[in-house]
């Protein structure tokens, strides 16, 4: 097993201090390391960090390390981390709150399917207001990896047949109202 | 009469998930307990748009209330959990967080107490406290004739903003289910992740974990799974053609909607409930609930 070595000198305690004050991320430093995040969670055999390695990641300060991790992406919001842990350490919205940074700076794994998916998935709905399914599979598909809808194919087909398939996408009639509730304004 | 429930579809329901709305009509039509759908509403956003921008996700969801509390509705039922999830998410932090409240006010006169006071409701909760098991065991019209189901929660709908069920081991659909006539299995999977939107963007492992409920579900001798949630149900549903592909297994396994059992139970048409929308386990499902020759001695 190869160990890779930290250096106090690459952590930024400070930024760690920043994240530990954002909604849904308090509680940050008393975590245990007691790994029942990594137990809990269903998806933490595929991930490059665990659950609890991220924690430890994040309060020692390593940014870099935390913010391109594939984990963060993995995450499915199913919050089992955030009911079972027992220091109440609201797992799944520093996840949340990492994704958000990393998308701001352009940190994420480059052609990963998740962050462009929520991409679009953010376009469509700011646009329209409502999502569509296939439209939204299309165009993530495209910007990553559009060999992906030939194994598409079949799964397609059985929605089509069932019906179940909506080229013709929703929208919200009151398309004014949305953007002016999703401007940013200005807070006191 | 009651006044109407307010009812907050959400995307899914209108697309893939279209059999839940479909049986969620028919069986809230069944019980004389009238719906409203939200005029005008909007997305809630779901978990991608968390992923970019906290204060607009927010937003989304200070829109869908404040449409909600201009239609005087005091429940606001959401049947997709990713919704129920979101918009209770979205009042937990309005009251905790000052700073999230003052982005969210639709109306910029800080009158958020009102969105407050709206019960954003699960249907599964709204059946069980409003209904009842006792209530619908009288209802029954039809005799259960097929085989045992598992009962399968999901995450969302019982993690830390709900109050539809127990958070570890929610027992309230296997209840329902058992008033009237279908008998469940207990088993250790009914609230793990089915993966979400990772079936979509990291294939092979949301599709492995459907996988393993799916497995799951057959060792404890489940002939079906019933779900609560149109994601859950899509990629149970729709992935079993591969996961035979993949693995050699077939499990051709029927994956319903609570709704679609309990309004056949109470004399639901099998149209009406969205039965030909499964991709998978169609001639169960049809053995199961299609009006046969045999329906007259189906009938109590």
């Amino acid at each position: 097993m190869q160990r890779e070595l930290k250096f106090q000198r690459e952590a930024d305690a400070e930024w760690a201090r920043r994240v530990s004050q954002r909604p849904g991320c308090e509680g940050l430093f008393s975590c245990l390391q007691c790994g029942t995040c990594s137990g809990a969670c269903p998806l933490s055999i595929y991930m490059d960090f665990t659950p609890r390695r991220i924690i430890a990641l994040v309060r020692e300060g390593f940014r870099t390390d935390a913010l391109r991790s594939k984990t963060i992406w993995l995450c499915a919001s199913c919050y089992s981390c955030a009911v079972h842990c027992p220091r109440q350490i609201h797992i799944t919205d520093v996840m949340y709150s990492l994704k958000r940074e990393a998308i701001q700076h352009r940190l994420y794994p480059a052609r990963f399917p998740v962050p462009v998916l929520a991409q679009e998935f953010y376009r469509m709905v700011g646009r329209r207001g409502r999502s569509s399914e296939f439209w939204l599979v299309l165009r993530m598909a495209l910007r990553s990896n559009p060999l992906v809808l030939l194994g598409m194919f079949r799964t397609g087909w059985d929605l089509v047949r069932t019906g179940r398939l909506k080229l013709r996408g929703e929208r919200v009639r009151d398309i004014a109202s949305l953007s002016r509730e999703l401007a940013p304004r200005e807070v006191a | 009469m009651a006044s109407a429930y307010g009812y907050f579809p959400g995307c899914s329901l209108k697309g893939t998930g279209v059999a839940y709305e479909e049986s969620l009509l028919e069986l809230f039509r069944l019980l004389d307990l009238p719906l409203a759908e939200l005029q005008d509403w909007n997305c809630c956003g779901a978990t991608s748009y968390m992923s970019i921008d906290e204060s607009s996700a927010f937003q989304l969801s200070a829109r869908n209330l404040a449409l909600a509390h201009k239609a005087s509705h005091a429940d606001l039922l959401a049947p997709c959990s990713a919704c129920y999830l979101v918009l209770r998410k979205a009042q937990d932090y309005m009251q905790k967080y000052p700073q999230v409240a003052r982005e969210m006010d639709p109306w910029g006169n800080g009158n958020l107490r009102v969105l407050n006071q709206i019960r954003v409701r699960h249907p599964l909760e709204v059946l069980f406290t409003d209904v009842g098991p006792d209530r619908l065991r009288q209802k029954v019209v039809r005799r259960w004739h097929g085989g045992n189901v598992a009962c399968y929660y999901g995450c969302q709908m019982v993690r830390p903003y709900a109050e539809a069920d127990r958070d570890h081991d929610p027992v309230r659909m296997d209840e329902l289910l058992e008033a009237v006539g279908v008998p469940t299995v207990d088993w250790s999977l009914k609230t793990k992740c089915c993966g979400g939107s990772l079936t979509g963007t990291a294939h092979p492992v949301g599709v492995r974990l459907n996988y393993i409920l799916l497995k799951e579900a057959a060792r404890k001798g489940a002939q079906a799974i019933v779900t609560v949630c149109p994601l859950c149900q899509y990629n149970l549903d729709a992935y079993q053609s591969e996961i035979r592909r993949d693995t050699g297994q077939r499990f051709d396994m029927p994956i319903l909607y609570f709704t679609q059992i309990l309004g056949w139970a109470l004399g639901g048409g099998y149209k009406s409930l969205g039965f030909r929308r499964a991709v998978a386990g169609r001639k169960t499902i049809a053995q199961w609930f299609a009006p046969a020759r045999t329906e007259k001695e189906a009938y109590v």
